[in-house]
């Protein structure tokens, strides 16, 4: 996921780094081939799931014993994520969480992956766009964790290569101090909405801004298997003189520079610490979903905490703590029914269309495609 | 200049200033002697090979391959597609009008403070402040246009509370192409400053002097002698300007970020991209098309270099 706009000098310059010293370290790397054996001798490298370790325990002593957990592209401002990994570091202080580059986006989770094979920098565990993880299951070790059978099937692979872990809907963020309430799309072709409504990334790049074409195509009467009535939306938006092109971070929100944001639910809803009037809104009709998915490293070099931290993501304290950062955990509906859903916090998300729909993989690869070719020209 | 992966480290772009020409020193004859003066400059090769050559060579390989390691020429298929060429001619465009503004203004200021004694406050404070601006490029450079003429900058603000002066009637066109040509030329005109002030300093009055001495006028001096002496050293300095926008990525990165509309942003796209998957190897292809550019703009130069040594001698 491209979670904000990288402002660093260094942003591009990353993977070129890392591909250049990886040349230079292949030589030198002294994997950590026998770093997945615990004290009991279990390959936690190959462990799909808890009872490879035994109990719960096991496998925190066995996390423990390797006392590191590389996580990759998590800002603490992105769905909570600070306060759940500090909770991970208070409940397992012998465990060191190594956060790296927050910024970058789903593909180059990956690419850190495969550059940094073998070193005990790689990345322990990914969290993904959907269309990433489905190029890319040759990288990812099966898990199941424990409560596995609550995590609805749509939103898992059947393996447990990679699963569903918090999601949201495509929204409207709006600073309701200088606009008044966008209740449709075509509301924001209005001049009062002039140069002020920017993406939160550019589509043929970021997850979130790629959804909002999607929405912008299925608020028009089109549907997934054809993205060109939202490319038209955002052209025509564009020629309005009312898109704003600049990327979406925390600061320009803050500073009014982009007062009417496409985003998704639980990152506009953030926004409103920093702006007390901002509000999101998620138009009636259909609307469009998208979750984040979890993967372990196949090449983790922390396998055990790997999947400790899986467990954790996904027991009621850090589902619950996703909620609280405005994104809806994966066993929402599970833990609805057995009461150990936060309610108020589930109260406080915005409504959900009465309809939802998320693309398959054909549909985001023709996507892609299509918006490779025209977007430019579209916002020329 | 914006300091990132495409830029290459500054080094590479330090030039010495093209003053007038010294004919080179005839080689000592003699006895021939083992030469180890090449030793000191294995420091150097090692550092430009690993920091430059090599991966240049590698990002460019790369193009001529698939994702899955075979021989392919697609990427470089790609490049004849309609959005990169677009790309790649507005890159070149942008590159072009920042570099002659950038140079026409600069060379005014250099020519304006020559007038000026050499170690004054005027000409030490303006060398100073070209030689950070030439370097201020990138995220902060982008911030300081965003905090000054953003759609809530001060200057923005003032301005239209104070005339009624509105710069975004049409839609804020600074987070689009046109915003990157103020942007640039804040690092250009600095840089053309502190490239092309030695060789303005290096004119001898004494020409001027001989000029006159033999009749002729303050206008026929830049004519016959001044234009001609400088003409090289300006070119020189044009062509530093273009391939310092040409592969200027951070800058526009930070400020335009629909559509990808320069070469270095769809480089990065392709690398990065999380919605269009499988291109990573187009970078390549896109690398090897920004030198293509910059070795025809080499070759021009190299052209009129021949063309305005004849001036010269």
């Amino acid at each position: 996921m491209i979670r904000h706009a990288r402002l660093t000098r260094f942003g591009g310059a990353g993977v070129a780094l890392l591909a250049g010293t990886a040349l230079i370290l292949t030589g030198c790397a002294g994997g950590s081939a026998d770093a997945g054996q615990g004290a009991s001798g279990v390959d936690a490298a190959t462990a799909s799931d808890l009872t490879s370790f035994g109990t719960l325990a096991d496998l925190e002593a066995a996390a423990k014993a390797e006392g590191q957990l590389n996580v990759i592209a998590l800002p603490r401002d992105w769905a909570n994520y600070g306060e759940i990994l500090d909770a991970f570091t208070a409940k397992y202080p012998e465990i060191t969480v190594n956060e790296q580059s927050p910024d970058v986006s789903s593909a180059e989770e990956i690419q850190a992956a495969t550059t940094n094979e073998g070193l005990d920098t790689a990345p322990d565990v990914f969290d993904l766009g959907l269309t990433v993880a489905l190029q890319n299951t040759g990288e990812f070790a099966p898990y199941k964790v424990q409560t596995w059978d609550e995590i609805p099937d749509a939103l898992k692979e059947p393996t447990g290569l990679f699963v569903g872990d918090y999601g949201g809907y495509m929204s409207v963020g709006y600073d309701s101090a200088k606009f008044p309430t966008p209740t449709s799309l075509d509301d924001l072709l209005g001049s009062e909405f002039r140069g002020s409504v920017a993406l939160n990334g550019d589509p043929t790049q970021a997850g979130a801004a790629f959804a909002a074409v999607g929405l912008a195509t299925v608020q028009t009467d089109g549907t997934l298997d054809d993205y060109q009535p939202g490319i038209d939306f955002f052209s025509e938006l564009n020629t309005s003189g009312n898109l704003l092109k600049l990327d979406v971070t925390t600061a320009t929100v803050a500073s009014g520079e982009t007062p009417v944001v496409f985003d998704w639910d639980y990152l506009n809803a953030t926004h409103a610490k920093d702006v007390p009037s901002w509000k999101t809104v998620v138009f009636p009709g259909t609307g469009y979903a998208g979750y984040y998915n979890q993967a372990i490293n196949k090449n983790a070099p922390n396998p055990a905490a790997a999947r400790l931290w899986q467990e954790f993501l996904y027991s009621d304290e850090a589902q619950n703590m996703w909620l609280k950062g405005g994104a809806r955990p994966v066993r929402m509906e599970a833990m609805t029914d057995a009461g150990t859903i936060d309610e108020d916090l589930a109260a406080a998300l915005p409504e959900a269309p009465s309809e939802t729909v998320v693309p398959t993989e054909a549909q985001s690869t023709a996507a892609g495609t299509l918006l490779g070719q025209k977007w430019a020209a579209a916002v020329q | 200049m914006t300091s990132d992966v495409l830029d290459g480290p500054s080094l590479d772009r330090v030039t010495s200033p093209a003053g007038p020409q010294q004919p080179a020193a005839a080689a000592p004859r003699g006895v021939a002697r083992r030469d180890w003066s090449w030793v000191g400059l294995v420091p150097l090769a090692l550092y430009v090979a690993a920091f430059l050559a090599v991966p240049t060579v590698l990002a460019v390989a790369s193009g001529l391959f698939d994702g899955d390691g075979a021989f392919t020429l697609d990427n470089l298929a790609a490049l004849g597609d309609p959005v990169i060429l677009t790309t790649f001619g507005n890159s070149t465009w942008l590159s072009l009008l920042t570099a002659v503004i950038g140079a026409v203004v600069g060379a005014l200021v250099c020519y304006a403070m020559l007038g000026l004694p050499e170690t004054g406050i005027v000409r030490t404070t303006v060398d100073a402040a070209s030689g950070v601006l030439a370097q201020f490029g990138g995220v902060m450079l982008a911030f300081a246009m965003i905090a000054a003429i953003g759609t809530q900058g001060i200057v923005t603000k003032f301005l239209s509370s104070t005339f009624g002066l509105e710069l975004y009637a049409d839609g804020a066109w600074i987070y689009a192409l046109p915003g990157l040509i103020p942007a640039y030329l804040v690092f250009q005109v600095p840089l053309m400053i502190i490239t092309f002030m030695p060789a303005l300093a290096a004119l001898r009055p004494q020409w001027a002097e001989a000029h006159l001495t033999l009749g002729g006028t303050r206008a026929n001096f830049w004519r016959f002698v001044g234009l001609p002496v400088l003409a090289p050293s300006f070119l020189a300095s044009l062509l530093l300007l273009f391939a310092n926008a040409f592969s200027s990525y951070a800058t526009a990165a930070a400020l335009a970020s629909q559509g990808s509309q320069i070469v270095p942003l769809q480089i990065r796209t392709a690398l990065t991209s999380e919605t269009v998957l499988g291109r990573e190897n187009l970078a390549g292809a896109l690398a090897f098309g920004m030198i293509v550019v910059v070795a025809v703009v080499m070759t021009l130069y190299a052209l009129v270099q021949r063309r305005a040594a004849r001036w010269q001698s």
